[in-house]
């Protein structure tokens, strides 16, 4: 069966209280959900032997600056058997700005989802070590915000003194 | 070279110690190779036999500060390894001299962002800018040629009791 049809109706039928957005652009199928059940559906993709999406390749988010729910972090993974892609989005809001880690489904995720802590502020829940990947550990900004001036805040870098 | 024919003739040759210290110090400068990116590769390439930076003497790459004369700073200076770089020019005996390789270290480059030094000379005194991005290695060789140039108006005396930056006046006058 085509993947991209048996994506939505298994996930319908083993999540019947979510809401899902399937979107499909391009070529590329896209799945929207609310932010509570992220860790139960990216672990359900990685161990339905149907589906078997061993690879996390990304996880990122995007700041929409004057939306509703300010943030949405996205998640790119693949299924090394079907030779498929698939991305998962979920909406974040400014006033909470924090979602559930995914680092204890894949590994990798540890890294990306601190990367994404680093750039926009958004905070993993019980995410094993979240500390800035980038930018020095006592840093105010979060450098990828859509309010955050191109060439920085002056003087939140420190330089090392000229003699 | 003419100096062998000269000893040959007179057996002897007049000099001063400011002279024959400028010119043992400029034809000798040892390098810190700090190549922080791209331009380390162009860096790399005037080692090596098809532009030999051993012609002027300055083969010898070190790779602890504490021997070396020239820091040629090649590559991206981010906020976060601007301590880093300060932290080995520190190292480094006086008399030293830094020269900024390409266009990133000279001035940021074409990162104009949060994250990357517009220029190392916030943080060190800079002796030659060196354009390109990234320089070509005889165009290093060419920096190079100006800082012995530096090195060889310097007197040896004038390195008693001063601190680099009168220093850094003086050879600049």
């Amino acid at each position: 069966m085509n993947l991209k049809e048996l994506i939505p109706q298994k996930l319908l039928e083993n999540f019947p209280q979510a809401k899902f957005e399937f979107v499909e652009y391009r070529g590329d199928l896209s799945v929207k959900f609310d932010k509570e059940y992220v860790t139960r559906i990216c672990r359900f993709f990685k161990e339905d032997p149907e589906l078997d999406f061993r690879l996390c390749e990304d996880v990122t988010a995007v700041d929409w600056a004057k939306r509703k729910n300010r943030f949405t972090v996205v998640y790119h993974i693949f299924s090394l058997k079907h030779n498929f892609r698939l991305r998962l989005k979920a909406d974040v809001d400014e006033s909470e700005c924090s979602i559930d880690t995914v680092s204890s489904v894949w590994k990798t995720a540890d890294w990306h989802e601190r990367e994404t802590y680093d750039m926009f502020g958004i905070n993993f829940n019980n995410h094993p070590d979240l500390r800035r990947m980038y930018m020095p550990e006592d840093f105010e900004y979060h450098p990828l915000r859509k309010d955050f001036p191109l060439m920085g805040i002056p003087g939140s870098l420190p330089l090392p003194k000229k003699d | 070279m003419g100096l062998e024919a000269k000893l040959k003739e007179e057996g002897f040759i007049t000099t001063t110690i400011d002279a024959l210290a400028a010119w043992s110090r400029e034809s000798s400068v040892w390098p810190m190779p700090m190549g922080i990116s791209c331009c380390a590769i162009e860096m790399m390439a005037s080692g090596d036999p098809k532009y030999d930076i051993a012609r002027f003497g300055s083969e010898v790459m070190r790779f602890t500060p504490r021997q070396c004369d020239l820091m040629i700073v090649a590559g991206t200076v981010t906020y976060k390894m601007a301590h880093v770089v300060k932290k080995i020019y520190d190292q480094m005996p006086d008399p030293k001299w830094v020269i900024a390789m390409g266009a990133c270290t000279s001035s940021g480059g074409m990162y104009r962002s949060y994250n990357v030094v517009q220029g190392i000379d916030q943080f060190l005194p800079v002796d030659i800018y060196l354009a390109g991005c990234p320089p070509r290695p005889d165009n290093l060789l060419n920096a190079l040629i100006q800082i012995q140039d530096k090195i060889g108006k310097t007197k040896a005396r004038d390195f008693q009791d001063k601190k680099l930056p009168d220093l850094t006046v003086l050879q600049n006058n």
